[in-house]
Formats: C-alpha cells, sequence, structure tokens
C-alpha cells in the first residue's frame, strides 16, 4: 500500500517506496525533493525563506529557512539509512504570484529562495537535475519515490513529470 | 508589550474583532453605493489562526481563488488580502457589471471590477483602523491573483513569516438581492503596528 504523506509549510519529512511525498500550492516558496537511488529513500522540503540568519526569532523553525531546511533533511534521510554522497535533487516553486510594481526586498523573494536553495545544494555537493522555478504561478509537488519523479501540477498548465 | 500573535489574549482578540465588525460594516456601505443595490451583511467571524488551519478554512491549499493585495505603510505597515473562491468571484462581479451572460468566462474587465472590490474590503478595514487609532496609513494600488489558494496566502505569509505563524483571518458573508456570498479577508501587520494599535485603543500592559 503507498500513502501519500503531505508536507506542510514550513515542514519537511522523509520516506520510502512506494509512499509518495505531497506538497500543495507551492507560491514563491521552494520545494526541495532529495532522492537516494540506492534505497529508493526521499526527502521534500517545503521552505519559505532563504536564510535563517537575516531573521530574530527567539526559537527559529529550522525547517521554515532553506540554509536550515536542507542540512537537516540530508540529516534525516541519513539516518533513515540513505547514502548522503549519493543524493540527486530536483526543485520546484520559487514564483512571483503579484505583479507589484515596488522593488521592496520581498519583491523578489521567489528568485532569492531559488538562489538561495541551489547555493546551499552546491555547497553540499548535491546536483539539481531538474527545476520548475520562477514565473509566476502556484505549483504542487508529487514525489514519486520508486525513481524520484517530480510530478509538477498547477492550474493553468498541463501537469509534468521531471 | 506585544511580541507575536501568540501572546494576544482575549481582550486583544475582542478589539481585533471590533475592527473586524466595523470595517465589515464600512465595506458594505461601499460596496452598495457602488452596486447600487441593498446589500445585506453578516457578522463577520474574526479569528486568530494559524497559516495551515487559514488556508484550509478557505476550501483547501488548492482551491482556485481570487486574490487581491493591498500593501499599507505610514503610521501601521503590513498587508491586507481580500480572498473568494473563483466561482463566488465571478458570480459576484456578473451582479457589479450587471452582465449574467458568459457567466464562466475570465475577461480584463471582470478582473479589475475583482481587484476593485478588494480594494473597496481592504480600504474599509484599514479606513476603521486609521479612524479607531487615529493613525496616518497609506494604502498601495491594490494587486490582483487568480490561483491556488494556499499559493497566494504564501505571498503574505512569507513577508510576516518571521513575526509568528499565525493570521487574523476574517470570513464575512453577504447577500446582494437573493444572492449570498462568502470571502476572506486576510490581515498582517508588523508586531509593532500591532502593538501600536493596541496601545491607541487603551490595551497596554
Amino acid at each position: 500500500m503507498s500513502r501519500s504523506i503531505v508536507v506542510g509549510i514550513s515542514d519537511l519529512a522523509v520516506a520510502r517506496n512506494p509512499d509518495i511525498l505531497v506538497t500543495y500550492a507551492l507560491g514563491s516558496c521552494v520545494g526541495i525533493c532529495l532522492f537516494c537511488e540506492q534505497t529508493n529513500i526521499g526527502g521534500l522540503a517545503h521552505i519559505m525563506l532563504p536564510r535563517s540568519s537575516q531573521f530574530s526569532e527567539k526559537t527559529p523553525n529550522r525547517m521554515k529557512y532553506a540554509d536550515t531546511a536542507i542540512p537537516d533533511l540530508v540529516k534525516k534521510m541519513q539516518v533513515h539509512g540513505a547514502n548522503p554522497n549519493r543524493l540527486t535533487a530536483k526543485i520546484a516553486g520559487g514564483a512571483k504570484m503579484f505583479e507589484t510594481q515596488g522593488d521592496g526586498p520581498l519583491s523578489s523573494i521567489g528568485d532569492r529562495n531559488v538562489d538561495s536553495v541551489k547555493s546551499i545544494l552546491s555547497l553540499l555537493r548535491i546536483p539539481v537535475l531538474v527545476e520548475d522555478t520562477r514565473k509566476n504561478y502556484g505549483r504542487t509537488i508529487y514525489f514519486h519515490l520508486d525513481h524520484g519523479r517530480m510530478e509538477v501540477r498547477s492550474l493553468q498548465n498541463e501537469r509534468k513529470t521531471l | 508589550m506585544i511580541k507575536n500573535y501568540e501572546e494576544l489574549d482575549d481582550r486583544h482578540i475582542d478589539v481585533l474583532r471590533e475592527i473586524g465588525n466595523i470595517g465589515a460594516g464600512n465595506a458594505a456601505s461601499s460596496l452598495a453605493t457602488m452596486l447600487d443595490e441593498r446589500i445585506d451583511i453578516g457578522l463577520p467571524i474574526v479569528q486568530i489562526s494559524d497559516f495551515n488551519d487559514a488556508i484550509h478554512a478557505m476550501g483547501g491549499a488548492e482551491t482556485m481563488t481570487a486574490g487581491v493585495l493591498i500593501n499599507y505603510s505610514g503610521e501601521a505597515n503590513g498587508m491586507i488580502m481580500f480572498l473568494i473562491e473563483i466561482g463566488e468571484a465571478k458570480k459576484l462581479v456578473s451582479h457589479m457589471l450587471k452582465d449574467f451572460d458568459n457567466i464562466d468566462e475570465m475577461t480584463d474587465l471582470k478582473l479589475s471590477a475583482i481587484k476593485e472590490m478588494g480594494n473597496i474590503l481592504g480600504s474599509s478595514y484599514l479606513g476603521s483602523i486609521a479612524t479607531l487609532t487615529g493613525l496616518d496609513i497609506h494604502l498601495s494600488i491594490p494587486y490582483v491573483s487568480i490561483d491556488m489558494a494556499g499559493a497566494l496566502m504564501s505571498v503574505p505569509i512569507i513577508e510576516f513569516g518571521a513575526v509568528g505563524d499565525k493570521v487574523m483571518f476574517i470570513e464575512e458573508s453577504f447577500m446582494v438581492e437573493e444572492t449570498h456570498f462568502k470571502s476572506n479577508v486576510v490581515m498582517f501587520a508588523e508586531i509593532d503596528t500591532l502593538a501600536l494599535i493596541m496601545e491607541r485603543l487603551g490595551l497596554n500592559q
């Protein structure tokens, strides 16, 4: 029996084939799908912001930020038996949902989330195989752990498997 | 001094609810003027809820929704967002435009009507805050987008994500002629703004 495990906003989860990891309605947030082909173990994180250091929360939620959520996800996958040196990544999200005219620090938050996710993955030497990012619409991810297929759905576009 | 949304107690929430009630009343009369129709408005339900609960209350993360976003700044800073399920939005704009043919078709004119609707509701709420508190509040132009409810909500959630995981969520119902409509307004304020509103309304501890 395959179960769907839902990952909320500022959340992450690890699962093994035949289970499916799902995260709904990514706007400017980014969904990061990590996959270990040796073990068919996958992890999905739904981050909101690029870096934890920019904010002074009393007890920061590590799953909210790309720079803390991704290393945590890798560790959690390792605990479940994945090989941290053999991970690959697929990412989606980072859209600009409103055509705001200002150029305030958050007008490009989707872009900055995508940039941050990619630089952290690169530091961890995890190759990004595909991405479906930026543009101006919301996306839902279904991450299938048979071959690490990332299925992306949106309201306006055909669904696609990457 | 309030430091995050979790610290709001019953008295604070009562104040926010009252602001919501006054705002909804103002919104109803502005809408009635614009539509030139009688509008009955139900008592709004004001809640302070988690992001995920607020999205759930709007019918789920993937529900196709029209969202109108307004930034406000000045002595008070934050964002206000009007959200209405797309089917409801289409019905409502056919009343606004008195065009009951091709209700399902979305045109640029209808999109600007939705934007104007959000603008009226958003300014009514912010206007009631400005009047009650005497704060000087400037509004941006409204921005409109049609997409998944969760993806639209993520915009203010990200902006205020560092403050906490709660939002002020207002559910309003109104009746134009014989038709019922339901929409939501989500209000985000910087924590200093929230504290200032409470202070101006005599709730400073």
